[in-house]
């Protein structure tokens, strides 16, 4: 009995602290460097520059929903940003029938429509993921090797592809999906925070979720508990994939273009915005709702040094910062629950 | 010998005490060891053999008590200062790396150097000497993973010399021996003891006692219950002294009722080690059968086959051989989801590693097998539901928790195992397998749990419950099966069944004597 007072003051003090701000923090982090950049540039808090970030976060911020899916199971994919360039090249020459005219500007007339396009962007990532999670799966390969080997393997296949260049030139209609907005909000986050709310219930009211933080939390009792580990695994690098066709087709239409060294990078953002909203690298710990306010996170910030003038080299060195310390974090607090 | 008093112990271990958050696991423990002898460490599971031995190897400190090793007092505050005096352990798992020479093992972290490089021929040459020594007739340069089990194990020894021990403690040293093998290590630590070594043997089996031990120390729940000199003792009377404790008054029966038909057998299930993984417990043409509203105990020693015998079943872990019968009906048991799907549960041995998701809430955790039960359209959660379900567990198995939503893992180990049992409850399975239900539990908290398979055998559950504890079988049984390195070797109803004649079943393996 004594053990139970025990167990739940301790529950209530400490634990629920550390828990709260763990929860927290990066929301709170949000709003504390927000308010930071409008008080030394005016201009962050504008309405055009606000919708600019979320425009611009919303790409990488739909690979992280995917990402999400993929950590929440102790995984990783490396290979996000490869597989969306190749997606976005299938959708480009999709869309305009063909390599043959891929600069013709405007009315080319001669393409499918978007819905083929974006259709055929999907399809090339839900089987990218597929062949990865397979593999993962299968061949006992860990995901870091399979994602970096995939990583080669579809940057290869988009530039074999593209033969290089870029492709370019869309219908209004297929551009629409990039560069349009519905009132004041731009499409791209209509589409970013519309496929959150999707990710957020299914992963926190499906039984699909239960079974993905089941595999990632201890695998072995989701396997005594009955649940097929192998194929849920498999199923997130096909999600993971879903979200790189998607991102793919809304890039080109944003950039009204496809070439094959779009997305050289994302990985090392999409990871950060994911350990930055709270998702523990180790599985089985995280949510949606983190990874939407990490990758705002990151946007803001990108944004903001932007808008300071700071060098885009010193980005990419803050960045890198940010995902160590994020981790660190994440170790810290993994610590503090197996001592609780 | 007879001048016993004559002879300084080599080591004197006094006092020793050690508590670990819950448990004391050695309370004013002595051991004694003379130079030139070698000395068996005997008790149960769970009797404070391991926790000494740490100490023993610098693994950890005790809280309290004194050791003397050569006339000397010494603080073991670390494996390196153990080692450095001369104590080396080697432990039931090898610490070998198996992609690495003979010589590279025996002298790994003290190589013979010239300068920053490694002195090969002298290393080659002092392991050579070495290991014949012990007799492995084996070139230095051989890979380790190339070696038989008993030469690893030789090599360990090598290793052990090669630091100048003067003490070898031998945990388990035999269980993954074949006949030939344990003659060929008597010869060895024999040879060691006539070299004037100290040799600390730790063993389930009682007849190597008696075989090759000169005096023995036993242990139970912490304390010395006895030690003195081999051949003044029977085997008989160590096990009186392993298991003397009398049954926990705590410990309750129940009325068994009438045992309904065989809802479970097992015919020959055989599983042999593999190549990867010599040190797998095998399992050898195991048999047994549970009736409806039956409990069936297992017992037996750590490596007896218990654990991957219900495993088996369950279809955690393959089996070369044998097939499993649910009522009646044979069936194919691959993975787990088959067992479920025949209405087999298992609570597994380690409820943290194996069955708990520790850092989510209790809700998801009772929960994840029976989604199949509460779901809307198949594809959602139904949470009402689900609630519902935490609430009539928590009400029926006296789960002590503030909200469905809190981590399971900021429970207590006995209301983390109810959760576990009402995981599969909520199944209604015709057989559970508990496997050891009450391990570092409370002892209110072991109560509720046995009258919980109680309650479940009376609903028509055919239970098998494999336990560590003798007095927990003794209580919690209506029939018991013996288990001895991976075969069963005695059936007997709880009536008639003491601890002695169970204990002699599982340490001597002939069902001849409780017959």
């Amino acid at each position: 009995m004594t053990d139970v007072r025990r167990e739940t003051s301790s529950a209530e003090a400490g634990v629920d602290l550390f828990g709260f701000l763990a929860r927290f923090a990066p929301l709170i982090f949000l709003i504390v460097l927000m308010a930071v950049f409008a008080v030394m540039e005016p201009r962050f808090l504008s309405s055009i520059n606000l919708f600019n970030v979320m425009r611009q976060v919303s790409i990488t911020g739909l690979l992280a929903i995917g990402m999400t899916f993929v950590i929440l199971t102790a995984g990783i994919d490396l290979s996000v940003g490869s597989l969306l360039a190749f997606a976005g090249l299938v959708a480009a020459a999709v869309a305009k029938g063909g390599l043959q005219d891929r600069f013709t500007v405007g009315e080319g007339g001669v393409g499918y429509g978007w819905e083929l396009a974006a259709l055929a962007a999907i399809m090339v990532g839900v089987l990218g993921g597929l062949l990865q999670g397979l593999a993962i799966t299968r061949l006992k390969v860990p995901p870091f090797v399979v994602t970096l080997g995939g990583m080669s393997v579809f940057r290869g296949a988009a530039l074999l592809f593209a033969a290089g260049g870029p492709i370019s030139g869309f219908q209004p209609d297929f551009t629409w999906w990039g560069q349009g907005k519905i009132g004041p909000v731009p499409v791209p986050v209509i589409i970013f925070l519309g496929a959150a709310v999707l990710a957020h219930i299914a992963l926190r009211y499906m039984r699909y979720g239960r079974q993905v933080y089941a595999v990632g939390g201890n695998p072995e009792a989701a396997r005594l508990s009955g649940l097929n580990v192998n194929r849920v695994i498999c199923s997130v690098y096909v999600i993971m994939g879903f979200f790189a066709g998607l991102g793919a087709f809304v890039l080109s239409a944003r950039l009204n273009s496809a070439e094959a060294v779009a997305g050289t990078g994302y990985e090392l953002t999409v990871i950060a915005s994911v350990v930055i909203g709270g998702t523990s690298l180790f599985g089985g710990v995280g949510s949606i709702f983190g990874t939407v306010i990490g990758s705002f996170l990151i946007g803001v910030l990108l944004n903001g040094l932007v808008l300071m003038n700071v060098s885009s080299y010193i980005q990419q060195i803050i960045i890198g910062v940010i995902i160590v310390l994020a981790v660190a974090f994440d170790t810290f607090a993994k610590s503090r629950r197996r001592r609780a | 010998m007879t001048a016993e008093h004559a002879v300084p112990p080599l080591l004197a271990m006094r006092g020793i005490a050690k508590s670990f958050p819950g448990v004391r696991a050695l309370d004013g423990v002595d051991l004694e060891v003379a130079p030139g002898e070698i000395h068996a460490l005997l008790g149960e599971n769970g009797a404070g053999k391991s926790t000494l031995l740490k100490i023993l190897a610098g693994a950890q400190s005790p809280d309290s008590g004194t050791i003397t090793f050569d006339g000397r007092d010494v603080t073991l505050a670390n494996p390196h200062a153990a080692q450095a005096l001369g104590i080396v352990t080697i432990y039931q798992e090898f610490t070998l790396a198996p992609d690495m020479s003979i010589a590279e093992n025996v002298f790994i972290g003290r190589e013979p150097g010239r300068g920053p490089f490694v002195d090969w021929s002298k290393m080659a040459a002092e392991t050579h000497a070495l290991i014949r020594r012990i007799g492995l007739e084996r070139s230095p340069m051989t890979l380790v993973r190339d070696l038989s089990v008993a030469e690893q194990q030789m090599v360990e020894i090598a290793r052990a010399l090669s630091m100048h021990s003067r003490l070898i403690v031998m945990d388990e040293p035999t269980s993954a021996l074949s006949l030939s093998e344990v003659e060929k290590l008597y010869r060895i630590v024999r040879q060691l003891r006539a070299e004037g070594l100290s040799i600390i043997f730790v063993t389930h089996r009682l007849e190597e006692v008696m075989d090759i031990c000169d005096r023995y120390t036993v242990l139970r729940d912490g304390r010395n219950v006895g030690a003195g000199r081999v051949a003044e003792i029977t085997i008989d009377g160590i096990i009186r002294l392993m298991v003397g404790r009398e049954v926990n008054a705590l410990y309750g029966h129940r009325e068994a009722g009438e045992p309904g038909p065989v809802a479970l057998a097992v015919e020959g299930l055989t599983r042999l080690r593999t190549a990867q993984d010599p040190h797998a417990t095998e399992l050898r043409d195991v048999s047994l059968h549970v009736r409806r509203g039956e409990i069936l105990g297992i017992a037996g020693l750590v490596g007896a086959g218990r654990t991957e015998t219900a495993r088996a079943i369950f279809g955690a872990d393959g089996f070369d051989s044998g097939r499993v019968i649910v009522d009646g009906e044979p069936v194919t048991i691959r993975t787990p989801r088959d067992a479920i799907r025949h209405g087999i549960g298992l609570v597994p041995e380690d409820r943290k590693l194996q069955a708990l998701f520790l850092t989510q809430a209790i809700r998801t955790n009772m929960s994840v097998a029976a989604l199949d039960l509460i779901n809307r359209f198949g594809l959602f959660v139904d949470e009402r539901k689900e609630r519902g379900m935490v609430e009539e567990y928590r009400k029926l198995l006296n789960i002590r928790m503030a909200s469905a939503d809190q981590a399971v893992g900021n429970l207590s180990g006995g209301n983390q195992q109810k959760v576990v049992l009402a995981r599969w409850l909520a199944l209604r399975p015709k057989v559970l397998i508990v496997d050891e239900p009450t391990r570092g539990i409370d002892v209110g908290a072991k109560v509720e749990v046995h009258n919980l398979l109680f309650e479940m055998a009376r609903s028509g559950i055919a239970v098998i419950a494999i336990s560590s504890e003798l007095p927990e079988v003794l209580s919690v049984a209506d029939r018991i099966v013996t288990m001895r390195e991976g075969r069963v070797t005695g059936e007997m109803p709880r009536e008639g069944a003491t601890q002695e004649k169970l204990m002699a079943l599982m340490t001597l393996g002939s069902a001849a004597k409780a017959a």
